[in-house]
Parts: C-alpha cells; structure tokens; sequence
C-alpha cells in the first residue's frame, strides 16, 4: 500500500505513530519519518492513522495502487459541473 | 477564447504534461477529477512512475523505507499515455509539438511544463565521476547513498549545508557515520533563513557530532589510482579524508530543453503569470503553454508581484492543481496561483518549518521560546510587515504567524506572546548574506519583476 | 440585552441533553460577550481553530483567577495537587507534556498504546460477558465506566489484584467532578471524596515507589524513572500527571463510548454496518468526536493581548469561552452538519480541540471507543433504547448521559 504525508500540513500530533507504529514514527518531538510503502497487513491500522490525522494529511491507496475516490460516482459528480 | 472551444477541449482535446513527478501526476489527476475527457499523456525523462523525494533523504538513508518504494498513491484515476524514461527535447509552439529525446513527436492542444529541476553537479566533471561523489535527487541517487551509507564508510564529506546536505548529515550521525559538512557562508541554512537562524543551526550539527567547516569552499576533489575518490581539498588549504562525497549545492532548473522555443525560459525557470500560463521571452502570456512546480516562477501578490522560484512540495501540488484547473475551464473561471510559501525539514530529531518568505525578511523575532532552547518561533519582518516565520519544534503555532503573513500584519510585533523571552523583545538583523551572491540553493528564490531572463548571467555557486 | 441569558442557557440543565439549538442561535452572534466581566463565547469553526493556535491565549490557571474564574472554568480541577500542564503554558507545559509523553507514547514508548489492544478487546469481552442473563442494563455503569478505567490500571501498571480496590477509590472521587455534585451540600459524598482521594493518594505513591526501585513495563515506571533532556518528575509532579490521566481521560470517554452508543441506536442503519463491518468504527469515532463531542466548550482560556475576532476586540485579560460543539456544527464548515454521517469524507473536528494543548490521550480514547462500540455492535443482539433522551448529568463542559437504559434479546 503506498502513502504520501503533506507534512506541511503535519503539525506532529502522532496520532498515526500511535496507531500504526510499524509505517509512522516520531523522529523526536514533532517531526514525523514513514515508510511511504505499508505493508499489505498494515491496512487496519493506517485506516485507523488516516482518519485519526487531526490535520488530513496523510493520503493512502488502495491494494493495486489505484486511487481510493478513482470511483466511477464520483468522476460524474465532478462531471456534472 | 472562444466558449465552445474549452467544451471541445474537454471532451476530446489533447493535453500533454511534460515532467512526470509530483506536479506532473497531481496536474494529471485534477484535470480528470474536473472532467477532462480527452487524451492525455505524461512524459518523463526517468523511468519510473511519479514518486515521492522527500523520504529519499530522511526515511530511505536512515533505513526507515526503500529507495524503490516512494511512488506517490494516486488519488484519482489519470487514465493516461505514459512516455517514461524518454525525455522531452525541444518544443515547437507554433506546430503545438513536443520533440523527444528518441525522435519521437507528440502533439498537443494544451501543454503542462512540469520539468522541475535536479541536482546540481559537481562542477569539475572529472572529480564529479570519481567513485564515491554523489548527488542526491533521484531514487538511483538515493539507492547508491544508502548502500554506500550501509557499507560504513570512514568519512562521509558533505559539500554544501542548505537543507538537503545537513539531511544527509543528520542521517550520516544517527547511523554512527563520521562525517564533515563544508559550507561557504558562516552557518548551515543561512540562504533559506539567514545568519541568526543559522547559528542554531551550527549548534545543532556540532553538538552531534558533525565536524562543521564554515567560511570554506571545496577547491578539489583527489581521488586514488583506481577513481575512487579520498579526500577533499579546501579553500583554507586543509585537506579531509573521505572515502564518500555528497555534493549538495541546490538544484539546476531543467529548462535546456525549451532553448529557442521562445518562451520565457532560462536558468531561473519558466516565467508564468498568477494563472500559471507561461510567458514567451517577449513578455507576452500565451494561451495554450502552463507551467508548475519547480520549474516555475511567478509573480506573488503578498510579496510585491515578484516572481517567486519555489522549491517547495506544496507549492508544486497547489501550482499543479491550479494550473490543471486553468488549463480546461472558461476565462472567468480562472484561479490564482496565491499559494503561501511553506517547508518543512528535520535534522537531527528537530522539526524546521516556515511559511511565507524568509530571504525577504531584514529583521527578524523570536517571539515564542528561545533560539538557546532550539525551541522557538522566529518571525521575519521587512518594510514595518511580517514576512515570513519559521519554527523549530513550534509548529502548531505557524496558521497563527501565517495569518499574520497574509494579512500583512506590521512588524516588529508588538503585542505579548506566550513564552516570550527577553531576546524575543526586540527585532535583530536576520543576517541573510548578500542576495547578489550566488547561494547553492535557498528553496525560494525572488527574481524581480520581468518575465524574461534570457538575457540573465548566471554564475554558478563557486564551491 | 435581549437575550442576556445566552451565557446561562448554555449551562442550563434543561438544554443538556439537546443543546444544540442553543448552540446554533450563539453562531448567529460568532463572539458573543453579555456582561461586563462575562466571557466572550466563540462558537464558529474557523474563530475557535483559530484561537486554539493563538499565541495570545493562554490557559495559565493564575491569568485564569486574575480574569475572575468561574463555575465552568473549574470543573477540571484535579484537587490538591499542582496544576496540571492542561492548566499551564508554555514553556513549562511544554516541559511536563514532553515528559509525560515520553512515557505514554512515540517516540520513546510507540508501542504502548498499540500493545494495549488485546488487553482492550479482553476487557471489553470480559464486561459484555457479564451482562448474562440480563436483557435490559445501563451501559453507563455496567460498561462504559468500568472500561476505561480497568484500562488505565492496566496502562499505569496497577496489579489486577489491586483493580478492585482502585477502581472502589476512583468511583466517588469522579463523582465530585461535577460542579453541581461538588456544590452540593452532600458532606457524606464530600467525605467519601476526601476520603478515597487519600488512600488512592497512598496507594499511588506506594505504586510509584516501588517502580523507582524496580522499573517494569509500564507507565509509572516510565514516568518515575524519566531522565531526560527536560529533567525528572517530582513525587509530586507524578502524582498529578497520573491523577491527570486517571481523571481526564476518564470521563470524557466514558462520555464518549454512551454517547456512541446512543447515537448508534438512534440511527439502526449505521448500527446495522457496523455490526458487519467493524472496520466502520474508525469513522463513526471521528464523526462522534464531531457530531457529539465529549468536551463540549473550553472555559478555560484568557488573552493577554487585545485581540480581534471578526472586527470585535476581545481586550487583553477577558475570558473566553470556546464552544467546541457549535464549531463542529458550523455550516459554515460542514455539509449538513445536524447529520451524523459516518461517511462524510471530511471530518476534521474539534473533538479533540487542537493546537498545543489537543487531547493529550486522543490515541487511548479512539481505539477504545473503537473496540468498545464495534463489540457492543457485534455481540448485543436486537438492541433498543429504554428511555429517549436519557437522563444526563449535570456538567455542561463534560457533558454525558448519567444512564443509558438499553434492552435486548441476547448476546451473539
């Protein structure tokens, strides 16, 4: 599974070393270092990183790199304009 | 541009996005996010797909992720054409056509210049090709370092101290790696945050270990009868054994490529306007050719207009989330480029992070902690408005100075903060070295109010 | 002033267990100041994120009492001990949290947390299990209160043996958290208080004691023993920081595990997802620190700067009240915010507050409430409520059911 931070956005909350701490860890206080590639059975836990990120910052996809909103609902929503 | 013309374009139109990293991919997304429904394709001179750089200098040397493995999840389905490992060799504006390095021809209706930039080389090429001199940019970059890095080598020596280079020197400590750091200024991080900033910065690699060298360029690098490289030669006439070179004097544009093709582009990057189209070396906006990320420099409504080089990976997502939007949608439409300049970098265990534009700032604060601490915020200010500001280990504090930043909130700041100290109480001189001075790599660079720079000399950082 | 009542109708009992309409008429006034000397009431998304970040704020308990303290203000206190770094600023905050973090999670104990999930989900099945027979409890005191603090025993490094006697010391000394319990003229429950107070006191510097001599794997040790860059703990200091968790986190997630549960029954269909996938837990969490957030307003706060928001100026030395569950229900921030929507891709919530002082056991209360309501979820069979709304307790900032009545056919 691959991830992306926006560590712009990251303030070090460590909500995701806290719940995923095999892919995120803190590096001191407040800077974030993870492994952009996650395991496949790391799945549960970077879910639970991802909603739990105070600030959004941390973009996940899906088993086969495909973008997780690629959804066909959603392209025509966006279509729709 | 006629309305039915954009309705064309969207549907079945042909947009060719030259650069297939991070702003080439987030470009790619949005325009099919926002419906673009014809062809598209993305060209890229390495054979990869996009991936991520920043862990190639943090998480991959300190062994925390694969070099191989930071390719960027996609968050909308490109559905698109990729040319990889082939790299776009010139531009024909009238025939709408991008050249290939293989001979190749692709034809577009609308153009994305997403070139960015790279590392720039050791200027002595046959020093640069010595065993052990790297650079670092690249996953294969990234990949050799680690190796070499792993393999524990005597010495690593480390030429140049703006962010990339301390990163590299942080990882090299962490690892138990000696390692020597030679910088021209007085102090690391001095072009992208000036002398004060600096000094924090001198402290933070001395007390772990790094044997810092300031005030001192590399003159030569020796290498021994079978080209591997052994030690660095330096302007104060010492000598320092190595076995590993890191050269990391910033980054060149990569704009050789548009040579002639009459836009405006020359080693400061390719001038665009606030909605990201390029100009021609006239000056002229032209209507088909966007530009994003690092190759682009354009002019900034908080910062007096000028163009403004970025360096940055936000700046390279919104530019190519603004670009992408601009080039599918009607005139009236139209976004502004208006992204606040931000970074961030870690080195040993220390968050640095800043908005706005600190080398504008002639003065700077510490409003909050203390620059002996290594916890602090620093504020930039420049002609009575704060500027910029910059954080180490502070940064649930930045939205607040950030605010300030697009507000034009006066300087010095007046009002009481939390954790004010008496240093914070008065504005010091930031300390920024002479700007006519060329720097290898503060991550913005203001470049004055003309869309062309063609007729700019550039000196190359004399190292 | 119309309505100069806001102020009270905000801590009136009548709006406790529906104060939502109150908290959408204080948006219509973003900064609302009634009375000389009353608080300024933010209650939009975007002011209270704001001031959370906001270097001229302060939650410096002293600069609190100089402004005029108030009822609301100091339903936190954690009794007789020093004030707590929820109550202080930087840089001596900074310094406390850094070291009780430093035994409580990344990076020096990043698995402290994660390893307690088997123990969570253990507890959890132990308490489901002991409902037997029963076909109608109260989630509240058969469940969502002796969860979190089996939990903390477990975390702090309380031998089970020990839990019982805790937990007989903990119960009465959360119950005169509430104001209006402490205002009360019960001398009873005030001894009883004082009383437990004492011995968890002693128990907890035995506790501590022993772990400076013989460290284990666990919390107590960690913070009794911690040598760092920002130097040690005192006894004392501990001794709070444990109160601290103990308290803190106790009834705000117990608030926050009966709030789920009652806002799951409200919506069956949400009920029903989640009983086939726990994985929807992770969201509902999220949109419960949202939709009904356990920590309702932050009273505690005072600028030391004058201060503008939305062309007001708050002077320097006011109070200001921020109303963490109107921001949440902004329009001006949410979609359809009066709708509880697990699905929503955007949930960035102030359940948690945010800035320096952000929910401190943020990590703990999410994986519990998780485990708890998806097992609740999952085992109870035909759930419904007894009683809606069910009858709440008095504290306005903490802000909870008392009882939540539920009956049901069996267990899976």
């Amino acid at each position: 599974m691959r991830l992306v931070v926006d560590l712009n956005k990251c303030q070090g909350y460590a909500q995701c070393a806290f719940l995923a701490p095999d892919v995120f860890a803190m590096h001191g206080e407040e800077s974030l270092i993870y492994n952009p590639r996650a395991e496949e059975e790391q799945r549960e836990r970077v879910a639970r990183a991802v909603a739990a990120c105070p600030v959004q910052a941390i973009t996940a996809d899906g088993p086969d790199g495909s973008g997780g909103p690629a959804t066909g609902s959603a392209r025509e929503a966006s279509d729709g304009r | 541009m006629a309305a039915d013309y954009v309705e064309w374009l969207r549907r079945e139109g042909r947009i060719v996005i030259v650069g297939a990293s991070l702003a080439g991919l987030r470009a790619a997304e949005t325009l099919r996010a926002e419906g673009f429904a014809g062809e598209l394709t993305l060209i890229g001179d390495e054979p990869y797909e996009p991936y991520d750089r920043p862990p190639l200098s943090k998480s991959v040397l300190l062994g925390k992720a694969s070099p191989h493995h930071t390719e960027l999840p996609h968050r909308w389905e490109t559905d698109a054409k990729w040319r990889l490992g082939v790299a776009a060799a010139g531009l024909d504006l009238t025939a709408r056509r991008v050249r290939l390095a293989d001979g190749d021809e692709v034809e577009f209706d609308r153009l994305l210049i997403a070139t960015g930039v790279r590392a720039r080389p050791w200027p002595k090429e046959e020093e640069a090709r010595l065993e052990g001199v790297f650079l670092l940019r690249t996953r294969e970059d990234a990949a050799a370092l680690y190796r070499r890095l792993k393999a524990g080598p005597r010495r690593v020596f480390v030429i140049g101290a703006g962010f990339a280079g301390s990163e590299v020197a942080s990882a090299c400590r962490e690892s138990g790696i000696p390692v020597t750091v030679a910088e021209r200024a007085g102090a690391p991080l001095v072009g992208a945050l000036g002398g004060v900033v600096g000094a924090v910065a001198a402290d933070l690699q001395t007390e772990n270990g790094v044997d810092l060298r300031t005030h001192v360029t590399v003159t030569a690098l020796e290498g021994d009868s079978v080209g591997r490289v052994r030690a660095v030669h330096l302007s104060d006439e010492t000598v320092v054994e190595a076995d590993v070179v890191v050269v990391s004097l910033g980054s060149v544009r990569n704009t050789e490529w548009l040579t002639g093709s009459g836009l405006g582009a020359g080693p400061r990057g390719i001038a665009c306007d606030a909605g990201c189209r390029a100009f021609d070396f006239r000056g002229i906006v032209t209507d088909d050719v966007f530009v994003a990320g690092d190759v682009a420099r354009s002019p900034h409504a908080l910062f007096g207009y000028q163009f403004l080089s970025l360096e940055h990976w936000g700046n390279a997502v919104a530019q190519a989330e603004t670009a992408a939007h601009n080039m599918i949608c009607h005139g009236a439409e139209r976004r502004p480029h208006l992204w606040m300049p931000a970074f961030w970098s870690s080195m040993f265990g220390v968050n640095i992070k800043s908005v706005g534009v600190p080398p504008m700032g002639e003065q700077l604060m510490i409003t909050q902690g203390s620059l002996a601490e290594r916890r602090f915020v620093g504020v930039y200010g420049c002609k009575g408005r704060i500027v910029a500001a910059v954080t180490f280990d502070n940064a649930r504090w930045l939205e607040f100075y950030q605010r300030q930043i697009e507000r034009g909130a006066p300087f010095p700041v007046e009002y009481p903060t939390l954790d004010r100290r008496p240093e914070g109480r008065r504005p010091v001189d930031a300390d920024f070295p002479d700007p006519s001075l060329p720097t290898h790599g503060p991550m913005v660079t203001l470049s004055g109010y003309s869309p062309a720079d063609q007729q700019l000399v550039f000196h190359p950082a004399r190292h | 002033m119309p309505h100069a009542s806001m102020t009270r109708r905000i801590t009136d009992f009548a709006n406790r267990a529906d104060p939502y309409p109150v908290y959408e008429e204080l948006r219509s006034t973003p900064v609302l100041h009634e009375e000389e000397g009353g608080p300024y009431i933010i209650s939009s998304y975007y002011d209270i994120k704001a001031l959370l970040h906001d270097p001229r704020v302060s939650s410096d308990a002293a600069n609190l009492a100089a402004a005029g303290d108030d009822a609301l203000a100091s339903t936190e206190e954690t009794g007789g001990l020093p004030p707590s770094f929820l109550r202080l600023d930087p840089p001596e905050h900074d310094r406390l949290r850094r070291i009780a973090n430093s035994a409580f999670g990344p990076p020096h104990r990043p698995r402290r947390i994660d390893g307690l999930r088997g123990q969570m989900r253990e507890i959890v099945t132990e308490l489901i299990d002991a409902f037997g027979d029963a076909r109608e409890i109260d989630v509240v005191d058969r469940f969502a209160y002796p969860f979190p603090v089996t939990v903390i025993c477990r975390l702090l490094g309380v031998p089970r043996e020990d839990e019982p006697r805790f937990r007989a010391w903990v119960d009465p000394l959360v119950a005169t958290l509430d104001p209006e319990t402490r205002r009360g003229t019960d001398a009873d429950a005030a001894t009883a208080a004082r009383e437990a107070r004492m011995q968890l006191g002693m128990y907890l510097s035995g506790l501590v004691e022993e772990r400076a001599g013989e460290p284990r794997d666990d919390l107590l040790s960690d913070l009794v023993n911690s040598r760092g860059p920002d130097g040690s703990l005192t006894m004392m200091e501990v001794l709070s920081t444990a109160v601290l968790l103990l308290i803190a986190g106790h009834e705000t997630t117990v608030n926050l595990i009966t709030n789920g549960m009652l806002t799951l029954l409200r919506h069956p269909e949400i009920l029903r997802r989640l009983r086939e996938d726990p994985g929807l837990s992770v969201n509902i969490v999220e949109e419960l620190l949202r939709y009904e957030p356990p920590v309702q307003l932050v009273p505690q706060r005072t600028c030391i700067a004058d201060i503008e928001v939305r062309g007001v100026t708050i002077p320097k030395g006011s109070r200001i009240w921020l109303v963490l569950a109107a921001g949440n229900r902004d329009p001006e921030r949410f979609e359809d915010p009066g709708r509880f929507d697990p699905d929503r891709g955007d949930i960035q919530h102030l359940g948690f507050g945010s800035g320096i002082h952000s929910c401190f056991g943020a990590p703990l209360a999410r994986l519990e409430t998780q485990i708890a309501l998806s097992e609740l979820a999952r085992r109870l069979v035909d759930p419904r409520l007894v009683e809606d709304p069910p009858p709440y307790r008095p504290n306005a900032v903490l802000r909870g059911p008392r009882h939540l009545g539920i009956a049901f056919e069996g267990l899976r």
